[in-house]
């Protein structure tokens, strides 16, 4: 009866690494065939929580870009394009359960290279990847029912240009639907994130897809520019940032290439007075802590009602001291390493400027690691509608505090803004729920969750965050003249 | 307390099912390794009400589980001991006798266990039983009936009742969890015992399946944090039934640590109603100590 424990804290839990094959060098994946380019240009992808380099990953050029588009028009004009849906079919499955297999050594590369917890690679990432694969695998041979007397036919080359968040999933929401529906693909991964790109190429390559279907090219953004402006591309898809997409709209304009963005966001989570506390509670912190915050859809505006606020606030700042932040290697990491230096110069910037607005500024207290790019679950109260912090995307575990009072009033100020990716609304009404996502000005609305993907669901946005939507029936479409 | 005293204080908040399930998961996935393991199991040891609870339970059986309460495993220096042993109220004064200078606590259930269909009259007086034979604690069980019928401030009155018999012994208000039917009633019946003065509240009477489960103790524990945050005051969890194995125990201390704090991680506000679970936790204590696991024949069953 006596036995007295203070405290009790967990063990580190590290995931072994030794399991995982990484080269020194990865050149670029050109008609099957993994090519190191005579010029030589390499630059090098580090671990973001150690700064420790992992491999030197290459620049591709614009001849290599050149290279791998005609590799893809080959391979587009060769089998298959031609190929049954059942053959195509069979390439997706068996790419997904070959994804499943070696989901360890794919999810331990992902957290290494992107900083993300070990937990999330894990359980979201990859199997969300493989997923996606075997979803749009049993479409490959349906289309006809999935859009009946439209003799669905694919476009051609597609150029897909993903960005460093979910470097390996977001490859699988491109490839997908692209290969399932016929076409071939010029992916380019980001410069930070190229890893699972690569390892996904290798899989590609070993499941013998024909050479030329998938290419991967590494590098910055003018690789990703000569991808988009390439004459030869017939359908570009690009998911990353406000600013780019502007940019990949301008260069196509004129063209008749076909084009799909999934931009930023500054999604409102919506917390009304009769919902279910605790669960909202845990919602929030899924929807902005989760991946560190860098999340194109993530519940960055919380609107409060104001008769639960300091409830609610109470309520939160207690989880958020539970969270532990640190190495993205250990088993119980929630919060991991910001991606890069830049990314973490721009958090530190806007909470800067949150503070100067004259928010009510709180940090979780943790210890972080001396090494590497972190950043603590960050909140901010008494915020306003004009606040900086609250109109524009961070990309960071930086939560913007708003209260409101009424149903109109928190509809209109939740569609206050140049976005409209997603949305969340959390109260024990049903009828409320409805009311709401009638209104909101957004692609996803969750209500009473938060970050829940599923590949039957379509996923995109409003205004500026982009058209077209990736996922679903609405996903196939966007690789089909119909 | 009038009408509208009683509507304030019983309106609980709402509970989402799903979210909470959702939660309760995510404690599963915590990795608890080395040292953090060795010191929860020997948490869970000195958190144990070791119980017997059956028809055919006799002197012989109780002394054994008082002996064993007492002798968890010798070949082991320093283990704890287990918080109490929880018996029927005619066996409290045997089991006071057997575990005299240990610093054992006796609990005894009471009220009519474990259905509680009886008068408020012999309730008592079944309390009031153990009470004098000794019970450190007792373990009542709420009118179920009542609460499904809505009598909210009956349900209320009566576990004021019992703890007024209860005098210097701590009481522990069994919800059946089992039987309320939702979260929502769960978290409505923590809120009632917390409020008519319970110093635990617990889930199960071993009788109803499901016992104890995870997202049913989140939502109680999550009922104790509010109370705790609004009043400064601290009330006692017993998650009881269903749970025999030490992982699953050690899951259950990740939940209270991450919900309540380390301040409950002590016997005094945290208990596991379990016959069979201190066995499991020795068999991961010598694994620990020595990396091999021993057969459970090594291991004694009282």
């Amino acid at each position: 009866m006596t036995h007295k424990n203070s405290n009790w804290d967990l063990s580190p839990a590290p995931e072994s690494t030794g399991h995982i094959s990484l080269n020194d060098h990865y050149g670029v994946f050109i008609d099957g065939e993994f090519r190191t380019p005579d010029h030589g240009n390499r630059f090098q992808s580090i671990n973001p929580a150690t700064g420790e380099v992992l491999a030197e990953i290459t620049e591709s050029s614009s001849q290599d870009v050149d290279r791998a588009v005609a590799a893809a028009r080959a391979a587009y004009a060769g089998e298959w394009s031609k190929m049954g849906g059942r053959e195509r079919g069979k390439y997706l499955y068996r790419l997904a359960r070959m994804l499943q297999e070696k989901s360890r050594e794919f999810a331990v590369i992902e957290s290494l290279d992107g900083g993300k917890p070990i937990r999330e690679s894990r359980d979201v990432d990859v199997p969300l990847a493989a997923a996606h694969l075997f979803y749009y695998a049993g479409w490959a041979d349906k289309l006809s029912y999935a859009f009946p007397n439209r003799n669905p036919q694919p476009i051609g080359v597609a150029g897909q240009i993903i960005p460093w968040n979910f470097p390996l999933l977001m490859a699988a929401w491109k490839i997908a639907p692209a290969l399932a529906t016929g076409n071939t693909v010029v992916l380019k991964p980001a410069e930070t994130t190229s890893l699972t790109a690569l390892k996904l190429a290798e899989l590609i390559q070993e499941a013998g897809f024909p050479p030329g279907v998938v290419n991967v090219v590494t590098g910055h953004g003018d690789v990703g520019a000569a991808i988009v402006k390439h004459e030869d591309v017939d359908k570009v898809a690009f998911t990353g940032s406000t600013e780019v997409g502007k940019l990949i709209q301008k260069s196509i304009a004129g063209t008749n290439k076909r084009c799909t963005l999934e931009l930023g966001g500054k999604a409102a989570n919506i917390v009304f007075d009769d919902a279910a506390i605790d669960q909202a509670v845990e919602g929030i912190v899924n929807g902005i802590y989760f991946n560190q915050g860098h999340v194109c859809c993530a519940g960055s505006r919380l609107f409060v009602q104001e008769s639960i606020h300091d409830q609610l606030i109470e309520k939160l700042k207690h989880r958020m001291g539970t969270l532990i932040v640190g190495d993205p290697m250990d088993k119980n990491t929630d919060v991991g390493a910001i991606n890069s230096r830049e990314q973490l110069a721009t958090i530190e910037q806007y909470i800067e400027v949150g503070k100067q607005e004259g928010a009510e500024f709180y940090q979780a207290e943790c210890q972080l690691p001396d090494a590497g790019f972190w950043c603590r679950p960050t909140l901010f109260t008494d915020v306003a509608q004009s606040n900086r912090i609250a109109q524009e995307e961070i990309f960071g575990p930086v939560l913007a505090v708003q209260t409101f009072r009424t149903v109109a009033e928190v509809i209109k100020k939740a569609n206050n803004t140049p976005y409209g990716l997603s949305a969340g609304v959390w109260t024990d009404k049903g009828s409320k729920i409805f009311n709401m996502t009638a209104q909101m000005k957004a692609g996803v609305v969750w209500a009473n969750t938060y970050n829940l993907f599923d590949p039957t669901s379509p996923f995109g946005g409003f205004k500026e965050s982009g058209f077209g939507r990736e996922g679903g029936l609405h996903g196939l479409s966007a690789y089909l003249d119909i | 307390m009038n009408q509208s005293q009683i509507a304030r204080v019983f309106k609980s908040p709402v509970i989402d099912q799903v979210g909470v399930v959702e939660r309760a998961k995510r404690f599963t996935t915590r990795s608890i390794k080395s040292e953090a393991k060795m010191q929860g199991l020997e948490m869970v040891l000195s958190m144990i009400d070791l119980t017997t609870l059956e028809g055919m339970d006799t002197e012989g059986k109780v002394k054994q589980l008082c002996y064993k309460a007492q002798h968890l495993h010798d070949s082991i220096d320093g283990l704890p001991t287990v918080a109490a042993i929880c018996v029927y109220p005619n066996f409290v004064g045997l089991a006071k006798r057997c575990l005299a200078g240990s610093g054992i606590n006796v609990a005894s259930v009471a009220t009519a266990f474990p259905s509680g269909n009886s008068s408020l009259e012999i309730k008592l007086a079944d309390v009031s039983m153990a009470v004098s034979e000794g019970a450190d604690e007792i373990d009542m069980v709420i009118s179920r009936g009542r609460f499904h019928r809505g009598e909210y401030n009956f349900v209320f009155d009566e576990i004021a009742a019992v703890k007024a018999a209860c005098g210097e012994a701590r009481l522990k208000t069994i919800l059946e969890t089992g039987e309320l039917g939702s979260l929502d009633k769960v978290r409505l019946a923590s809120d009632i015992a917390i409020a008519a003065g319970a110093d635990f509240i617990k889930t199960s009477t071993g009788k109803i399946q499901p016992a104890a489960t995870m997202p049913v103790t989140l939502v109680m524990l999550e009922a104790i944090r509010d109370h705790f945050q609004k009043t400064g005051l601290m009330v006692g969890m017993k998650p009881a039934g269903g749970i025999s194995k030490s992982k699953l125990a050690l899951h259950y201390l990740i939940m209270v640590k991450e919900t309540l704090g380390d301040a409950w991680l002590d016997p005094k506000w945290f208990r596991f109603g379990a016959s069979s679970l201190a066995n499991d936790v020795l068999m991961q204590i010598e694994k620990q100590r020595t990396g091999a696991y021993q057969a459970a024949n090594y291991f004694a069953i009282d």
